[in-house]
């Protein structure tokens, strides 16, 4: 059994807390082990990056430094943590200077980076490391019939980590289509959510949200699949102000691609959050092996 | 060498300690402004913000709201085909305002950044309730109102942040970041 430390974030402790178990209970049955990191501290999310960029870095380094010292690469879940500890763990190996500064401060803490970790996120994990064709060979209750449109949301993917490629990504469908799902052509797959601006400037990003659900709307989708909380909050919570706003009559549940994946693994889904949606999610569920795959593309 | 640096080069010289390439490379093709899904909120879009700095129109940029509007979702970056990241040009201004303290007053973004800042400092974790009160009659009392039937719709789902959760070594927390900025002071 492979075994990573697992940095949950602060979203995954209560709005998100659907993503947290059912991140901890995928990653059991197919045999990984997730160990959360103990006293994690927040990420610095967008806003320290707007403040202090060196602060920043330093909240990021806690955790890195934390997680070095059990051995094990640290997985994120959220997109946003993912992409802080990813170039914070990225700048520090390559400016020994800044890793001096940073370790300075980690002192207060009986801490230092050494730089010995990778940071990913878990759908990395799931698809590279487990693998998808091990997926499949695990997948007891395949989500037959299901139409799921793969939200890969902006900061899983860019900016770019390494050499990969950002504009022909499959990945996620690849995934949904290990499960049984029938995945939908997502046009609007890697396009922003709105994410904080839905405090700071909430007409812009209930317009993005509009495009979004219009999208996956017209993709048949049945359900979006997200692979970030920030994602899924802002396209769950803010849906039916987007109605008001628009006019529209939009009532599209959106999981976490680890509450889909449980389901096809087995696992029951109240072991796996679902049943604490804004939009429920069970009515499309429950047609699963009833409904045929539309035949039109 | 001139010794007065003049407004381009200040925000050059911002990029370069993101290791951004230069501005200087941008050709005005607009394609930053295309795939940016918050443009059409924004005073400037990110091509005409960048023609702003490369002209020197310091207050202009100063009383833009274009990079507050920015969601970071790094679509010009990853587009821009002068390989300049932009994302990080818009990080770079929001810095550069809130140091100067030049920013229009109407804006949410840099108090939001501010209040957010200083709640990780008491708790080292995130509690989304404490930064709500700041924005809840922001969009009118039906806006506060669908906020606070929101709220009762996440209790009673069981989502709804209860307490703030304080890391254990929050001290050695504080005295850390005390370190890189002196912000807390003695603590």
């Amino acid at each position: 059994m492979k075994t990573y430390s697992y940095f949950p974030g602060c979203s995954l402790e209560s709005l998100a807390e659907s993503y947290h178990i059912s991140a901890l209970a995928t990653a059991r049955a197919l045999g990984v082990e997730l160990e959360v990191l103990d006293d994690w501290n927040c990420c610095g999310a967008t806003a320290y990056f707007h403040i202090d960029e060196l602060l920043a870095h330093t909240l990021c380094a806690r955790n890195l430094a934390m997680a070095e010292n059990t051995g094990h690469d640290l997985v994120a879940p959220c997109s946003g943590c993912f992409k802080n500890l990813y170039f914070t763990n990225a700048e520090l190996k390559k400016d020994p200077d800044l890793a001096e500064h940073l370790n300075f401060a980690l002192q207060e803490d009986n801490l230092t980076f050494q730089g010995t970790i990778a940071v990913r996120h878990l759908i990395d994990v799931f698809v590279n490391d487990v693998g998808l064709e091990e997926i499949k060979k695990r997948v007891t209750h395949p989500l037959k019939g299901l139409r799921v449109v793969p939200y890969y949301g902006c900061q899983l993917l860019r900016p770019r980590k390494d050499h990969e490629d950002l504009e022909q990504v499959t990945f996620f469908e690849d995934l949904l289509s290990a499960m049984g799902a029938t995945p939908r052509m997502f046009p609007l797959k890697m396009h922003c959510c709105g994410a904080s601006l839905i405090v700071t400037n909430r007409p812009a990003a209930l317009m993005m949200l509009r495009n979004l659900l219009q999208c996956a709307s017209a993709a048949l989708a049945q359900v979006i699949a997200t692979v970030c909380p920030l994602c899924q909050i802002n396209l769950e919570f803010y849906q039916q102000q987007v109605n008001r706003e628009f006019g529209t009559s939009f009532a599209m549940p959106v999981l976490y691609f680890t509450q889909l994946l449980g389901l096809a693994l087995g696992i029951p889904p109240g072991q796996l959050g679902i049943g604490k949606e804004v939009i429920p999610a069970t009515p499309v569920l429950s047609c699963i092996r009833e409904e045929a795959v539309p035949t039109h593309s | 060498m001139p010794n007065r640096i003049d407004f381009r080069q200040e925000i050059i010289n911002l990029l370069h300690a993101a290791n951004g390439k230069s501005l200087r490379n941008c050709m005005q093709c607009g394609t930053c402004s295309a795939v940016c899904p918050a443009a059409p909120f924004m005073d400037y879009s990110p091509r005409a913000l960048i023609e702003l700095i490369a002209s020197d129109l310091k207050p202009a940029v100063l009383a833009s709201n274009a990079y507050w509007t920015c969601a970071s979702c790094y679509l010009c970056t990853a587009r821009c085909p002068r390989g300049i990241n932009v994302a990080e040009l818009m990080y770079g201004l929001k810095r550069y305002s809130i140091w100067r303290n030049r920013y229009r007053r109407s804006l949410l973004g840099p108090g939001f950044s501010k209040r957010f800042v200083k709640m990780i400092l008491r708790t080292g974790r995130s509690f989304e309730p404490s930064l709500a009160p700041a924005y809840v009659l922001r969009y009118g009392v039906r806006g506060f109102l669908n906020e606070a039937l929101m709220a009762l719709r996440l209790l009673r789902l069981g989502r709804m942040p209860m307490r703030p959760h304080r890391i254990k070594r929050i001290a050695n927390f504080r005295r850390m970041v005390n370190r890189i900025v002196p912000i807390l002071g003695a603590t």
